[in-house]
């Protein structure tokens, strides 16, 4: 069973689906304490629905760059242990804060991932770094954060082609961004995420 | 490691049970917003040798707090900074409607001089501006009426996006205001900041400089309020309680400018008092 403790896959609205412990944060549908992950709304979530082992645990440091309004990284918080959510935009945060409410541990910083030094004296090293950044350079922005991994930590990326170049075939773009990432990273596993998110590639890779 | 000297965000804060507890949040703020390291390191088991934090677990509860009051105060600050934008799109409001009028009147006094029922009047334009022109004349006629047309909804998008605006610049001032006066107080004064900083006094008087300064030469009396006449508590309450019900109106939009500039969190208790306050002055006259 490659999904973290704390992830379940069970009978929610009538349908099996992925699953955390949590106060609701978007609408989802519940069954008790149970709420569920919709994959088409979190790349993590459709990494993990995939079957893909991304070597999470329950309990898990994590890092988690490109939280937005905290979708994603509330499931993260709800099974992980300390979870820094670092995301740049303003607006989102503000429903981010919200998510942090219930969950006392996650942690909001506006920061941007792409200038580690400005978070590094509140973030400990992890066990994981997961990123859905959504923005050009997401390859750099891997390398940048590689600093907060603990040595058998895990990364786990979502690269979206369009954000590097939308005039070039999404399989290009990729290969051009593992290339980048294998400059830090020792890639272990890679997961297209259709049809939940289109030409998305989920990456799992470990420090070298 | 060269610089084990580095320190955490809690490095000078103290002993979480030390410094009063607004004093410290505000602290933890200014560190976690703008300190910096050059790598991470194990910060909750630094703070608990340090003897900042009993534990772990108090740790992680203060890192908490002091977080989520960082990105609250963060988010706060970057969208009141949005009061210019508020400015300039009730300016280009203004102007639009303003431009609207004067282009109505023109075109039904030049339409007039060809079509008896000609009106100033925006059912009049819009039925122009659907029409067929049949000479060199009328396609000018139809083809201004057009433009009348879509000056008005662009009019109408423009107030859309001030009243989404000054809700989140500015959440109690528009709750008590409106989104149009509360716009106009904040154009007026310069920014939420300039706004928060006035009288309530001056408040009043936004908007009469003219009247005012009549006044001063001798030549009129003294102005009872500015832009906040269109607020429906001055201007629906009747004239000899008027110039209190102005008073309690500046009052209370002076406080609530206040709260969103240094809280911004909305508090339904203002406009309560308000409505009390109005109450009160409505129901002298009633006895
Ligand atoms: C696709 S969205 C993330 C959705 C989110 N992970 C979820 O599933 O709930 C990408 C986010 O990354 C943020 N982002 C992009 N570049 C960033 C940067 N350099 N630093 C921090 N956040 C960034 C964007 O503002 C946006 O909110």
């Amino acid at each position: 069973m490659t999904l973290p403790e704390g992830v379940k896959r069970r009978e929610i609205a009538g349908e099996r689906q992925l699953a955390t412990c949590g106060e609701p944060v978007y609408g989802e549908p519940t069954d008790g304490d149970w709420r569920a992950w919709d994959p088409s709304r979190s790349k993590l979530g459709a990494v993990l629905s995939a079957g893909v082992d991304t070597g999470l645990s329950s309990g898990d440091r994590v890092l988690y760059l490109g939280a937005a309004s905290g979708t994603t990284v509330g499931h993260v918080a709800d099974f992980a242990g300390p979870t820094y959510a670092v995301e740049f935009a303003p607006r989102p945060v503000r429903d981010l804060l919200d998510v942090a409410a219930d969950r006392p541990n996650l942690f909001p910083l506006l920061k941007d991932a792409r200038a580690p030094e400005t978070y590094a004296h509140v973030v400990e090293p992890v066990e994981a770094v997961i990123q859905d950044v959504a923005t050009r350079g997401q390859a750099e922005v891997a390398l940048a954060n590689r600093q907060f991994l603990e040595p058998e930590g895990r990364l786990i990326a979502a690269i979206k082609a369009r954000s590097e170049d939308v005039t070039r075939e999404p399989a290009a773009v990729f290969e051009d961004a593992l290339e980048r990432l294998r400059e830090g990273y020792e890639v272990l596993a890679t997961e297209r995420l259709e049809p939940y998110h289109e030409d998305h590639l989920g990456v799992i890779a470990r420090p070298r | 490691m060269t610089d084990a000297e580095e320190a955490g965000w809690f490095a000078g804060l103290g002993a979480t049970g030390d410094a009063d507890e607004t004093e410290w949040l505000k602290r933890a703020r200014e560190a976690i917003d703008s300190g910096t390291a050059s790598e991470p390191a194990n910060w909750p088991e630094r703070a608990v040798g340090a003897d900042v934090v009993p534990d772990a677990e108090t740790y992680y509860e203060r890192l908490h707090q002091a977080t989520v009051a960082t990105a609250g105060e963060l988010v706060r600050e970057r969208e009141q900074a949005d009061d210019q934008q508020l400015i300039h799109s009730i300016r280009a409001l203004d102007d639009c409607r303003r431009t609207h009028n004067e282009l109505t009147e023109r075109l039904a006094e030049w339409a007039g001089t060809r079509d008896r029922t000609a009106a100033v009047e925006a059912s009049y334009v819009r039925e122009l501006a659907d029409s067929e022109p049949t000479d060199p004349t009328e396609r000018r006629l139809v083809s201004l009426a057009e433009r009348i047309v879509e000056l008005d909804r662009e009019a109408d998008r423009l107030e859309e996006y001030v009243d989404r605006t000054a809700g989140t610049v500015a959440p109690n001032l528009t709750a008590l205001a409106g989104p149009v006066l509360a716009a106009r107080l904040i154009a007026l004064a310069g920014g939420l900041g300039e706004l928060a900083k006035l009288p309530s006094s001056t408040v009043q008087l936004l908007g009469a400089e003219d009247a005012l300064f009549a006044h001063l030469q001798g030549a009129a009396p003294s102005p009872k309020h500015g832009v906040i006449y269109t607020h429906e508590y001055v201007r629906g309450t009747r004239g000899e309680d008027r110039g209190s019900a102005a008073r309690a109106v500046a009052g209370k939009l002076t406080i609530a400018a206040r709260v969103d500039r240094y809280r911004g969190e909305y508090e339904p208790e203002i406009e309560a008092e308000l409505d009390e306050r109005i109450g009160r002055i409505r129901a002298r006259g009633d006895r």
